[in-house]
C-alpha cells in the first residue's frame, strides 16, 4: 500500500473516531434531572421535552470507542501499521498448517517404508484412509466404495487397470484416461452396431439372438478385438475392459451396450498426487485393497 | 442545542447524512481501486475462453451461487478440501465475481480437473446418480439447448471495452468456438477450468 492511501485511510478512520466522539459528547450535555423542552409547542399546548440520553446508553456508545481505538492499536487496520500484536491472516493459517505438519508427520512417517498390505492391516491408517476416501473418492465411487454407472465399483476384484500395488497406485497418482471411441461410422450400418450388441451380449452368457451373434463375431475381430482382445478378456494396459464377466461399468441391457459402441465412452480417473500427496497415497492404494479383499469374504 | 440548525435545514441534513454513511467505502473500498494486489491478475490467470464464459453465463443463470461459493478461505479445514486459499488476482477476469456467501454445496473455487468430465455430466443431470445423499437439484435440460454464439461474441466484446485482454482472434473464433455446444457443455468447461489457471496450486 503506497504511503498516501495509508495516510488517507488513517485520517479518516481516525477522524470519523474523533468526530462521532465530539457529536455525542456536544449533545449529550445536562443530567437527567433538569427537564427542559425543545422549545416548540403544537396545538396550543402540546409540548417535547429535551432529556439527555440515557447514561448507560452514552456509556455502551464509550466503550465501542474505547475497543475500536484498543483495536486498531493491536491489529492491522490503520493503512499501512501492522498492529502491534503483529497478528496477519497468513502467519495464523501457516502456524495452523505447521500445527497440524507437527502432529501428522509421524502419523504418516510411519507407513513411509511399510508394505501396501501392512498398511491395509493397519487398523489407525485405514480409519485415516477411510476419511480421505471420504473427501476424495466418494462423490465418484460410492461412499461404500461400490461405484455407480460410469465410475468403478471397487469392492470386487475385477480391475479395469490392473489390480496390482503398482497398477493401482499409478492410477491413484497418474490418473487414468478411459476412452472407447465411437464405432458406429466404423461399423457403418445399424445392423452392424446390433450385431455386435448380440455378440458381445454371447460373450458373457447373456441372452442374444444367435444369428446375429454369429454376424457380430467376425465384425468384433476386425474392430473390436485390437484392444478388448480376441477372446474378448480385454487388456488392462489399455483400459479395455474383460467383456465375458457380468462386470458392465455401463450397463449390459441391449441399449446401454448398443449406446456404447456407436457413441463410445469417455471418461477419466483424475490425478490424485496432487491432491493428496505422496504419503497419504500409499495409504489409498491400501484402503482401495483392502475394500476388494473384504467383499471376497 | 446545535442540532437544530440541522434539524431545520433539510438539504444540508441530506448532504451530511451522505458525508457520515459513505466514510466505510470510501475507507474499505475506494483504496482497493488502486490496489495492484486486486487489479492485476495473478500469475498464469487468463480470461475465460469463449466457452468457459458462456458456461459461466449459465452458471449466474441457474443460480448456482445460491449454494456453491467460490472462495476458499485461508484456513486448513478449508486447503486441505479444496486447495489453496483463494487470491483476489485470480478474480480480475470474473464480472460479478461468483465468491458466493452459502454453502449448501462444496466451495467450486478450484473444482476444476477434481472430476471427469463424464461425472459432471451424470451428476448435472442428476445428481444422485453419484451421489445418492445429494440433495442437489437436477439440470437436465441445459442438454436440450444450445448456446447463443452471437451473444457470446457480444459478451467478449463488451468485456473487452471494460478492459479484458481478448484478442481479436479470440473474438473472431468464439463464434465457431461455440456454435452446436450444449448449455451442459458449456457449463462443464466452465467448471473443469475454474482455479485451473493458478501457478500455485497447494
Amino acid at each position: 500500500m503506497s504511503s498516501f492511501w495509508s495516510w488517507y485511510i488513517i485520517i479518516l478512520t481516525v477522524g470519523s473516531i474523533i468526530a462521532s466522539v465530539w457529536l455525542m459528547s456536544s449533545n449529550s450535555k445536562g443530567s437527567p434531572g433538569e427537564v427542559d423542552t425543545t422549545g416548540h409547542k403544537w396545538d396550543g399546548d402540546l409540548q417535547e421535552y429535551n432529556n439527555p440520553l440515557p447514561r448507560w446508553w452514552l456509556y455502551l456508545f464509550y466503550v465501542t470507542v474505547v475497543f475500536s481505538v484498543a483495536y486498531l492499536i493491536l491489529y492491522p487496520g490503520l493503512g499501512s501499521f501492522a498492529g502491534t500484536s503483529k497478528w496477519s491472516q497468513v502467519d495464523q493459517y501457516n502456524a495452523q498448517m505447521s500445527e497440524a505438519e507437527a502432529k501428522y508427520a509421524d502419523f504418516y512417517a510411519r507407513f513411509r517404508d511399510m508394505e501396501i498390505q501392512a498398511i491395509a492391516g493397519d487398523q489407525a491408517a485405514m480409519r485415516a484412509a477411510g476419511n480421505i476416501f471420504g473427501n476424495n473418492c466418494a462423490q465418484c465411487h460410492g461412499s461404500d466404495g461400490r461405484g455407480a454407472v460410469g465410475f468403478p465399483n471397487l469392492t470386487d476384484d475385477n480391475w479395469q487397470w490392473g489390480g496390482s500395488e503398482d497398477a493401482i497406485l499409478a492410477t491413484l497418482r497418474n490418473g487414468r484416461n478411459g476412452i472407447m471411441p465411437a464405432q458406429a461410422a466404423v461399423l457403418g450400418s445399424d445392423e452392424a452396431v446390433e450385431e455386435v450388441v448380440a455378440y458381445v451380449r454371447s460373450m458373457s452368457g447373456l441372452e442374444a439372438p444367435a444369428d446375429k451373434a454369429k454376424a457380430g463375431q467376425q465384425r468384433f475381430a476386425m474392430v473390436c478385438a485390437a484392444c478388448h482382445g480376441p477372446d474378448g478378456k480385454g487388456n488392462p494396459m489399455l483400459g479395455a475392459p474383460n467383456l465375458t464377466d457380468d462386470t458392465w461399468l455401463y450397463g449390459s441391457s441391449p441399449g446401454d451396450i448398443r449406446y456404447t459402441i456407436a457413441n463410445g465412452r469417455a471418461n477419466q480417473m483424475p490425478a490424485q498426487l496432487d491432491y493428496l500427496g505422496e504419503d497419504r497415497l500409499r495409504l489409498m492404494a491400501a484402503y482401495v485393497m483392502s475394500l476388494s479383499e473384504t467383499a471376497g469374504d | 442545542m446545535k442540532h437544530d440548525i440541522v434539524e431545520r435545514k433539510i438539504g444540508l441534513m441530506g448532504v451530511l447524512i451522505i458525508l457520515v454513511i459513505s466514510i466505510g467505502g470510501l475507507v474499505e473500498i475506494v483504496p482497493l481501486f488502486f490496489s495492484s494486489q486486486v487489479r492485476d491478475p495473478a500469475p498464469g490467470i487468463e480470461p475465460y475462453s469463449a466457452l468457459e464464459l458462456a458456461g459461466r453465463d449459465i452458471y449466474i443463470r441457474e443460480g448456482c451461487y445460491g449454494c456453491h461459493s467460490q472462495m476458499i478461505r485461508p484456513f486448513r479445514s478449508e486447503t486441505e478440501r479444496y486447495g489453496h486459499y483463494s487470491l483476489a488476482g485470480e478474480s480480475v477476469y470474473d464480472r460479478p465475481f461468483q465468491f458466493g456467501s452459502k454453502r449448501t454445496g462444496p466451495d467450486l473455487a478450484r473444482v476444476g480437473g477434481r472430476y471427469a468430465d463424464e461425472w459432471h455430466r451424470v451428476h448435472l443431470m442428476n445428481p444422485r446418480d453419484v451421489v445418492p445423499e445429494s440433495n442437489m437439484p437436477s439440470y437436465p435440460w441445459l442438454a436440450d439447448h444450445e448456446v447463443d454464439p452471437r451473444a457470446t461474441v457480444k459478451r467478449m466484446q463488451a468485456l473487452r471495452t471494460l478492459g479484458h485482454p481478448y484478442s481479436d482472434e479470440q473474438i473472431g473464433t468464439a463464434e465457431k468456438d461455440v456454435t452446436g455446444k450444449t448449455e451442459l457443455q458449456a457449463l462443464i468447461a466452465y467448471l473443469q477450468g475454474l482455479g485451473t489457471n493458478l501457478q500455485v496450486r497447494r
